[in-house]
């Protein structure tokens, strides 16, 4: 590991080009197997899709219809209209055909197409979302680095046995005792939702914000420990690498052997994760999303699910594996220039 | 060492800085909670009173020809008025549209006159024409026919012969024409719509209706705001505005019940109504249960042509076993455990609130909890236990039958436990095990026992249509209405002899004998109704009409009477304890948000200070090295 950290010898020109040559045709083998897989998993999940959603029980319009008069020839008309009453290669057929042109078909219980309801509820998630994964990213970097540079420490312990508690906290159970301390209790929060009615403007900054307190906090308490543990593990054993104790042999200042050394090595685990979790984030968190009102994609999936509007489920599911491939392969592209010991 | 001095001195000042701008940022939140909270108070002279309901099922759809979800079907009565409507006290038919109404001699021609008093929201008047074009719509165009269209089923023709009359003739006669639960629509305005399948009424606000409340703004998954139509015929509600606010969790629900955020909340669980009795300023009420909680127990699933199919255990189909089972529930002390008492045992399909149909089971004729019965019946039949105690048939199965269970439902898997404990008894046993979804239960057949339970509409013709023989399913996987393979050809000449009853006693007599044959055959094992629990802020509304009058529920009535009648608290009265004061309240939550900006940029001053105090120490430590 650390001999690639020595300088290598000068290699004569003749031998160099050689190299660059077969450099590019590796280089570019890699970043077309890499590609190739993203899409054959893309194309896999639009196939899965399809039937994934189909094994679930239940019948969409005895679901949305339960409790209410409704005759066997209405149930039959609302089949028709879903198009449920159509054999299953023909309705794969038409949703194989719609999908390639990027329209999933209208929701069943909304009555309007699955792209614009993406459209609407895909702001909120990311929004929220993505702030908790730059947040819990570096709040769990930072406590990472800490911890490991001083493992065994009495900060070390407490911020790591905090953040694994925090982490098997079940997120909604979490939520809901934020809801009853700091909103019901305190007053200090809105009990849900994203924004209030009537709020126009620059002022629906900070509405939002404001409602975007405890759910943020939710997210991050319970996610930040990846981030920590991976962290702090991958340091931990840079720590013990012997590059480390040559820069230290050199006299070089602590701070700098960490800084310059220690945690760019640490780093490249890290970057995986992130990525993965940013692939993560049109994905929203189901359930904080559910118990904080919150509009988002999340949200979204939960009362899809629960009917099951076929279109919306399988839009969304296409769209949040689309993201984590997405992510996968960018992190997949990146990790070469991060890291040289991965270059082809 | 004096690098870091200066460097901490640097970022002390911009520490300042942040909070100069965050404090900056507190005064944006003021204003902005003061407006936010605006909308739900019921502050000074110019501020409208808002009663906000808490709501977590979405809007399928604002049109009323297809939107089929309880919330939007409630709303459709808010929005517009009906041909008749039910008392608030007793649930009985009353004129709404129709002033009054004729029937001929054979009950098949209806003539409805309609009130010269009613207008739309827009000046328009409301006329016969547009209550003959709602259902000519209806009868013409499947599309339009997808929520209400089983009403006009049996419709031959609608006409409008003059401004104010309505005639409706009729295929059969059809006992539900006083029970006609169609919104009636401004033709003036809906004959616009090309395609009444894709057109969900969500574009134009105020949406025109002529009940006592117009949709003004509708946000989705925020919101829904319906003010208050101050020309409307019986009268202008009392309240400004009805706020629908989406909550999605039961308990966020609660909560924002008990800060203040929303004024009224339903479907509590028993836990919860129990909390809140205790709260300051709020009120709960139990009312009279609108639906029954039952099981079915399969007595052998088949299509309409008799084909079989499914795996039900074969001994239900044992009337013996059947009753034997029936014979081990104990239905009182299902509501007294699972329900906290808060319910009603009840063997009767229509539940009591409705005592014009209400049948329940005299002495000599209830099959009540009697396990030594229940172990005799099954003696005499030839069930003799096996090794383990659970008795087996003359076909060498076990009485071992699978009992599933809704497991979103707490009070179902308490008493589903109970009565699997008394089963055991009688050496049945029961297997429970909770089900997200019954559906594909129910569509394949592959159940032995199942939860259950139906909302009752005051006219019952419905919830009795389900158990026709003609509700079950013509081919496997085909729509079917029924929840228990029920096929009783006596049962469905009954139902046919009620349908063409139009004296109501004599009606109501055939419906208790339907009733009584559901009793006896068991296979609709109906334990009684557990109260719907409710919750307001009595701090906002000072009364409200329940349904029926008294003990009845507010939300989910039929007719608006609960938001139509609610008085708002008085302004001195309504002190502000949260979001849905008075001013009082609004500056408080103001406050509140100044404070929360507050606290916010001090936490982010200490953890700046802190993280600028490690580093110092950390710069020390080197230097030291």
């Amino acid at each position: 590991m650390a001999d690639s950290a020595l300088p290598t010898a000068p290699v004569p020109q003749l031998a160099q080009s050689v190299r660059d040559r077969s450099g590019v045709r590796r280089r570019l083998r890699y970043y077309g197997e890499k590609l190739g897989g993203s899409l054959i998993s893309l194309f896999a999940v639009i196939l899965t899709s399809f039937f994934l959603f189909r094994i679930i029980p239940g019948d969409p319009v005895r679901t949305m219809t339960h409790g209410r008069p409704v005759s066997i020839e209405q149930q039959e008309q609302l089949r028709r209209d879903f198009g449920l009453d159509k054999p299953l290669v023909e309705q794969f057929w038409s949703y194989l055909t719609g999908v390639l042109r990027l329209d999933f078909g209208d929701s069943f219980q909304f009555n309007r197409p699955v792209t614009d309801l993406i459209g609407d509820r895909i702001w909120p998630t990311v929004l929220l979302v993505g702030t908790s994964v730059v947040i819990s990213a570096a709040l769990g970097l930072w406590l990472g680095v800490r911890g490991a540079w001083n493992h065994g420490s009495v900060g070390d312990r407490v911020n790591t046995g905090v953040a694994l508690t925090l982490w098997s906290v079940p997120s909604f159970w979490l939520g809901l005792i934020l809801i009853v301390i700091f909103a019901s209790e305190l007053g200090w929060f809105p009990t849900s939702g994203m924004e209030s009615t009537g709020v126009e403007g620059w002022e629906r900054i900070p509405d939002i914000a404001h409602h975007m307190v405890l759910p943020l906090v939710t997210l991050v308490a319970v996610v930040y420990a990846q981030y920590l543990m991976i962290m702090r593990s991958s340091l931990l054993d840079e720590m013990g690498s012997d590059y480390i104790v040559t820069a230290r042999a050199k006299g070089l200042r602590d701070v700098i052997v960490r800084r310059r050394h220690a945690v760019p090595n640490a780093l490249l685990p890290t970057v995986t994760l992130i990525f993965v979790n940013l692939g993560f984030v049109v994905f929203g968190a189901v359930l904080v999303e559910t118990i904080f009102t919150w509009p988002g994609l999340g949200q979204l999936f939960y009362s899809g699910l629960s009917v099951p509007d076929l279109p919306l489920v399988q839009g969304l599911f296409i769209l949040f594996s689309a993201a984590v491939i997405l992510m996968n392969l960018l992190a997949d592209l990146l990790y070469p220039v991060l890291d040289p010991r991965v270059r082809p | 060492m004096a690098t870091s001095v200066s460097r901490a001195r640097r970022f002390a000042a911009g520490v300042a800085a942040a909070g100069l701008a965050l404090s900056g940022l507190a005064a944006a939140g003021t204003t902005a909670a003061t407006a936010a909270t605006d909308d739900s108070g019921d502050s000074g002279d110019d501020e409208p009173t808002s009663l906000t309901i808490a709501v977590a099922q979405e809007v399928d759809s604002l049109s009323p020809f297809i939107a089929v979800r309880l919330l939007t079907t409630n709303m459709g009565r808010w929005m517009y008025d009906f041909l008749t409507n039910y008392d608030p006290e007793t649930g009985e038919t009353i004129p709404a549209l129709a002033e009054d109404w004729e029937t001929s001699e054979d009950g098949l021609t209806w003539t409805y006159f309609i009130r010269e008093d009613a207008t739309w929201t827009d000046g328009e008047p409301v006329t016969a024409e547009d209550v003959a074009w709602t259902f000519n719509t209806m009868m013409t165009d499947p599309a339009a026919a997808e929520a209400n269209g089983n009403f006009v089923e049996n419709f031959a023709s609608v006409t409008a012969t003059d401004e104010h009359t309505v005639e409706i003739v009729l295929d059969e006669p059809q006992v539900t024409m006083l029970a006609l639960d169609v919104p009636i629509l401004p033709e003036h305005i809906w004959s616009q719509v090309s395609d009444f399948g894709a057109f969900n009424n969500d574009t134009e606000f105020p949406i025109v209706g002529s009940g006592p409340f117009v949709l003004t703004e509708y946000e989705p998954n925020v919101s829904i705001t319906l003010e208050a139509n101050p020309d409307y015929w019986r009268g202008a509600p009392k309240f400004d505005q009805l706020v629908l606010r989406y909550i999605d969790d039961p308990d966020a629900q609660v909560e924002a019940l008990r800060s203040g955020e929303v004024d009224f909340v339903f479907g509590l669980t028993p836990a919860q109504y129990e909390t809140l009795q205790n709260e300051e300023n709020i009120t709960v009420s139990a009312a009279q249960g609108k639906r029954f909680q039952a099981i079915t127990l399969n007595p052998g699933a088949r299509l309409q042509d008799g084909t079989p199919f499914g795996d039900g255990h074969p001994a239900l189909q044992d009337p013996v076993v059947r009753e034997a089972l029936v014979r081990t529930i104990d239905r009182d002390a299902i509501y007294e455990v699972a329900y906290g008492g808060l319910g009603e045992a009840n063997g009767g399909y229509i539940p009591s609130r409705y005592d014009t149909y209400h049948w329940e089971p005299s002495e000599d004729e209830t099959i009540g909890f009697d396990i030594d019965e229940a172990n005799r019946l099954l003696d005499e039949a030839g069930y003799a236990p096996g090794d383990d105690g659970v008795r087996v048939g003359p076909d060498g199965r076990p009485l071992s039958f699978r009992f599933n269970v809704h497991g979103d439902n707490p009070q179902y898997i308490q008493a589903a436990e109970m009565m699997a404990e008394w089963a055991g008894e009688a050496g049945m046993e029961l297997l429970v095990e909770p089900v997200s979804e019954v559906g594909s239960l129910l569509d394949e057949g592959t159940y032995d026992i199942l939860t259950t339970g139906w909302n009752v509409n005051p006219d019952p013709n419905y919830v009795l249509s389900i158990n026709l023989c003609s509700g079950l399913p013509t081919e496997l996987g085909g729509p079917y209405l029924s929840d228990a393979y029920y096929c009783n050809e006596s049962y469905d000449q009954l139902y046919a002899e009620q349908l063409s009853e139009l004296d109501v006693d004599t009606r109501a007599g055939i419906v208790k004998d339907m009733q009584k044959t559901l009793y006896d055959d068991n296979v609709f094992v109906v334990w009684g109704y557990a109260d719907q629990l409710e919750a307001y802020r009595s701090d906002v509304i000072a009364s409200m009409t329940p349904q029926p009058d008294p003990g009845g529920n507010y939300y989910g009535q039929d007719g608006y009477w609960s938001w139509w009648s609610a008085v708002p608290a008085g302004e001195e009265d309504s002190a502000g304890s949260g979001g849905s004061g008075d001013d009082g309240g609004s500056d408080d939550d103001g406050s509140n948000t100044g404070l929360i900006v507050g606290i916010v940029a001090a936490v982010v001053v200490v953890l700046l200070l802190a993280f600028l105090l490690l580093r110092r120490r950390g710069a020390t430590a080197d230097d030291r090295e």
